[in-house]
């Protein structure tokens, strides 16, 4: 333990060093410059997480080493979500310039939030020790809570941002406890001694009561990160009052995130026989789905239409946690960055419709966008065509490398719930279907055209929406790389169900 | 050549339709383009039938074949035999007629329609030729967003109704041909057709669990059939469709639908397909004479031919499920003279739609006198559905009827009589469109087809012509196709292939 910090230490933080020196850089211009200014202040935030991601590619020539005596490990696990969160992070910003000029909010700490954010969602996914991981935790989440509040002279932001920020305080201290727990049960809160103390216990037929409790406690507190059921309940509040632009961050960025923790703390820790989890999982996620699902066919506002969905996705990426196996744990990894790509677009062009003080967010609102702004309505199509899963677009390779997972799986009921995933993904395509139709077959109501689309705005609908097209139809390098960092994060012995890859 | 030409045709509508779209909105040029793109496509479609013999099969039987790795375990993984090529060249024959017989009648976002045309001339001939499982789905659902699209953003009034029930019947039954393939990969390892063939045959997968697999695949492509009783999106999507929309989805979104029960139900799971033939021939048997006597009651032009597709389709599925030489035969001819001739008649409806806007029957009448060439034009097409000897529809007709005979008498007897209710409503409705006096007298001056719509109808009526005189040119590629198909199962039946021998 006493060993010197060392310059390889600095490398493992490097993409969140950047990101906090960016955040304070762009808290100092805030009080500096003024107020004309702020645009300028969302482009050295962009570059910063455009310099995060740097960071990140060059941290892969130092792969599989853990820094600080450790608590950090750097492994193509954990630069995939390096390179992700940040390129989530730059694409929200840039829907932000145009967001925050249009509904009059002149503040650039926004900016330097949305980058302390980033850098508690990135040190979650590389973090292997249980308190560190629930110190980035909180970094992340409080910039959230304040984020989401951010449309102050609305009621339902502020509703937002409280119902936010108490149950998601109430839900991390669900995973302090399983935290505590896990330190009685184990004597350690690093995950690879963890990993070793049960490994033991299950040989030697120690009662696992403990662990079982402390694993029970860390699924509620990620549970509610995640948005699965029956954790859900917030989100379509949450997501309806909070800013859209940060709703498309707190939808895919944090949740991103807390998938990571959660597949190092459920795959490292235990094996794959320890029972206990994996019914847990399997009704979450069978639940999440059906009620995702359900949930968003009732709703006419678009933004609760998408958090319901974004309930539905976090069931369809459980189902994989359940399969239990190396191509599930691909599949998830794979999961998070298309459901990111599509979902960041959809509220991007959310956030752009909504105009000032977001008064369009009904579905009627749509009606005949296809001929008022082709671009925002082919986006839209193709961002709700992949949530759909329609081929040739990411989201249809993330169900299906998902849906195949459950199939290889040796799991129990891994059929039953492979049958409830995809009659879900059926009835799910009806609302997402819904929105294409007004846009291109009912004529306008209103005689309302939206503003024209900011350059800034529709370079990110561009590269979301080619993202989302590239991983439909070369998901090939995304996928070996997710794989990677499958192989990352299981244990080093390598089980007899754990196969190769999708594919190969 | 033989390597590339299968991507070729394919992928020359959706090349074409990224070139429209970057194309300025001038409705005449795009027009054109579409037309020109289509035409090509069709020119290079005729490579097949003409080099067919000559060309050399892969290891799997299948001609011009083309595999690569795409992702994986996944293939992109193409090849044609007698069955499919006919498909194909049925699609890039229509697809340009579609193009034509959408000239004047689309009004407003006219870039966009033929872009969606050409998409799904793509997908539709992807189906086809696919010959990896996962290529094949893929094809599959890409053919779903241009036709919902096209009936909901061209068709008529209720067209938003019908786009999202044509979508959602389609969605959900293909779900469960997902789940089946992935099924099939997780225990085959697998996406090719022949590799999963050979694992079926070797009973590598339990009795049950082929069971399942057989109804994941039938419910997806019964859907498409359609087959009774779940045929009731059909009528809707055809009646709201626009013109081009109803000819391609009669003329080959169906044909998928037989094409899948051929290639993948009764070819991957042959002992599965003789075990459940019993009841699929019920249900064919109930859509052949349903359907007819529907039709017989129908005020809707559109609605007519919609129920009488549903009719002619059950002729098909009751063609491939006698698992006789000649039954399939006929199924397959069947298709292809069913895409021509209710091409054409949906084509002619939409003619006489442009001129009156209506499909109601009584709108007309005595229409023979001020159309004389469109009359006879709607003669021709309406005998070639109802099977008239010396015209296509008989020979398939007779080919499927003939099967069915060998497999089951009482299917033949019955199937037979839905010839006759064809006649009739058919017949019917021609004497009261054409015949008798003319009541309403803005019909008198009811313009004749004019050059565009005459140069769009006379290949269809040509072709029902040389495929009734000269069907042996067309049963050479399809007879050692199905040949093949029918030998597995009587290869893996004993029980069918005896009770065949004893009839």
């Amino acid at each position: 333990m006493n060993t010197p910090i060392s310059s390889s230490d600095y490398i493992a933080l490097l993409p969140e060093l950047v990101l906090t020196v960016f955040g304070i850089a762009v808290m100092m211009l805030d009080a500096v410059m003024g107020k004309s200014s702020r645009k300028s202040l969302g482009l050295v935030s962009l570059v910063g997480t455009l310099a995060a991601i740097g960071a990140a590619v060059y941290q892969i020539q130092f792969q599989g080493r853990d820094a600080w005596f450790g608590l950090v490990r750097v492994d193509s696990f954990s630069i995939f979500f390096h390179i992700l969160i940040p390129a989530i992070a730059a694409v929200c910003i840039l829907a932000s310039t145009e967001y925050l000029g249009k509904q009059e909010i002149n503040s650039g700490e926004y900016y330097a939030l949305i980058l302390f954010g980033t850098v508690g969602m990135v040190l979650m996914s590389c973090a292997v020790e249980l308190v560190l991981i629930f110190i980035a935790l909180e970094i992340s989440s409080i910039s959230t809570y304040i984020l989401a509040g951010y449309r102050r002279r609305t009621a339902s932001s502020t509703e937002s941002a409280v119902k936010y920020f108490l149950l998601g305080s109430f839900a991390t201290a669900f995973f302090l406890y399983g935290v505590a727990l896990l330190f009685g049960a184990t004597g350690s809160t690093e995950i690879g001694r963890i990993a070793h103390q049960i490994a033991d216990k299950i040989a030697t037929h120690q009662p696992m009561t403990l662990v079982y409790a402390a694993t029970a406690l860390m699924l509620i507190g990620l549970g509610f990160k995640i948005a699965s059921a029956p954790f859900h309940v917030w989100t379509p509040d949450v997501y309806e009052g909070a800013p859209a632009p940060v709703v498309a961050l707190m939808s895919t960025g944090p949740k991103a995130a807390a998938f990571a923790v959660l597949l190092r703390i459920l795959f490292s820790t235990f094996t794959v026989e320890t029972p206990g989890w994996f019914w847990l999982v399997w009704v979450s996620a069978a639940l999440s789905m059906t009620i995702g699902n359900f949930g968003a066919l009732m709703q006419s506002n678009v933004k609760r239409m998408l958090a319901y969905s974004s309930i539905a996705h976090a069931g369809y990426l459980l189902v994989a946690f359940a399969a239990s196996n190396e191509i599930g744990l691909t599949a998830a990894i794979f999961y998070t960055a298309a459901y990111a790509t599509m979902n960041v677009g959809a509220f991007a062009v959310v956030s752009h419709f909504a105009g000032k003080g977001e008064q369009f967010t009904t579905v009627d609102d749509y009606a005949g966008l296809g001929k008022r702004s082709p671009l925002l309505a082919f986006t839209l199509t193709v961002f709700m065509l992949s949530l759909i899963g329609i081929p040739v677009t990411g989201g249809f390779f993330a169900k299906y490398y998902v849906f195949n997972a459950a199939l290889h799986s040796t799991a129990p009921k891994m059929v039953a719930l492979t049958v409830i995933g995809l009659i879900n993904s059926a009835v799910a395509s009806y609302y997402y279907l819904r929105l294409i139709v007004v846009m291109y077959m009912r004529e306008q109501t209103t005689d309302r055209v939206p503003e024209p689309v900011s350059p800034a705005m529709g370079f990110a609908l561009v590269v979301a929406a080619i993202a989302t097209i590239y991983l439909g139809i070369a998901p090939g390098p995304v996928l070996d790389y997710a794989g990677k960092g499958a192989q990352n994060i299981l244990p080093s012995t390598p089980q007899a169900s754990m196969q190769s890859t999708p594919g190969q | 050549m033989d390597g590339i030409i299968l991507s070729l045709i394919t992928f020359i509508p959706a090349a074409g339709a990224v070139l429209l779209m970057l194309t300025p909105r001038n409705d005449k040029v795009i027009r054109w383009l579409a037309l020109g793109i289509s035409l090509i496509a069709f020119v290079v479609s005729l490579h097949l039938p003409a080099h067919l013999e000559s060309s050399q099969a892969a290891a799997d039987g299948f001609k011009f074949s083309v595999d690569a790795p795409w992702i994986g375990a996944i293939h992109y993984h193409m090849g044609a035999d007698g069955i499919s090529m006919w498909l194909v060249l049925l699609t890039t024959l229509l697809v340009p007629l579609g193009v034509m017989i959408s000239w004047n009648s689309i009004h407003g976002q006219v870039k966009e329609f033929f872009v969606l045309l050409l998409l799904l001339e793509t997908a539709m001939i992807g189906v086809f030729l696919a010959l990896d499982m996962f290529l094949f789905y893929v094809f599959w659902e890409a053919t779903l967003i241009p036709m919902a699209l096209l009936i909901g953003m061209y068709g008529h009034e209720r067209r938003i109704y019908a786009s999202v029930k044509f979508f959602l019947y389609t969605m959900v039954a293909s779900v469960f041909m997902l789940a089946a393939i992935i099924y099939l990969y997780a225990h085959t390892g697998s996406f090719d057709y022949a590799t999963i063939q050979a694992a079926v045959a070797s009973g590598k997968i339990g009795g049950e669990a082929l069971q399942w697999l057989f109804l994941g695949f039938f419910v997806a492509f019964a859907v498409k059939v359609p087959l009774f009783p779940l045929h009731t999106w059909l009528p809707d999507a055809h009646v709201e469709a626009p013109t081009a929309g109803s000819v391609l989805l009669a003329g080959v979104l169906l044909k998928m639908g037989t094409y899948g029960l051929l290639r993948f139900n009764v070819g991957l799971f042959p002992q599965q397909a003789a075990h459940n033939a019993s009841w699929i021939n019920v249900l064919a048997i109930i859509g052949i004479i349903y359907g007819a006597l529907v039709a017989l009651v129908q005020p809707n032009l559109k609605k007519l031919i919609a129920y009488s597709s549903v009719s002619h389709l059950g002729f098909v599925v009751l063609g491939i499920f006698t698992f006789t030489q000649a039954g399939t035969d006929g199924a397959v001819y069947q298709m292809l003279n069913h895409g021509i001739s209710t091409g054409a008649l949906f084509m002619l409806a939409g003619m006489i739609y442009e001129r009156k806007h209506t499909y109601e029957l009584e709108e007309y009448g005595g229409l023979a006198t001020p159309m004389p060439v469109y009359a006879t034009f709607f003669l021709l097409a309406l005998l070639s559905s109802v099977g008239l000897p010396l015209l296509n529809g008989f020979v398939g007709e007779f080919l499927v009827l003939s099967g069915a005979f060998q497999y089951k008498a009482i299917y033949g007897v019955l199937a037979a009589s839905g010839v006759v209710w064809s006649a009739a409503y058919l017949l019917w409705m021609y004497q009261r469109v054409f015949y008798g006096p003319i009541h309403h007298n803005e019909n008198r001056s009811l313009a004749d087809i004019g050059g565009r719509e005459r140069v769009s109808l006379v290949p269809l009526v040509v072709l029902s012509l040389i495929m009734g005189l000269a069907s042996p040119y067309w049963m050479n590629s399809i007879d050692p196709a199905v040949k093949t198909i029918v030998g597995r199962i009587q290869g893996a039946s004993p029980a069918t292939a005896a009770a065949l021998q004893n009839k």
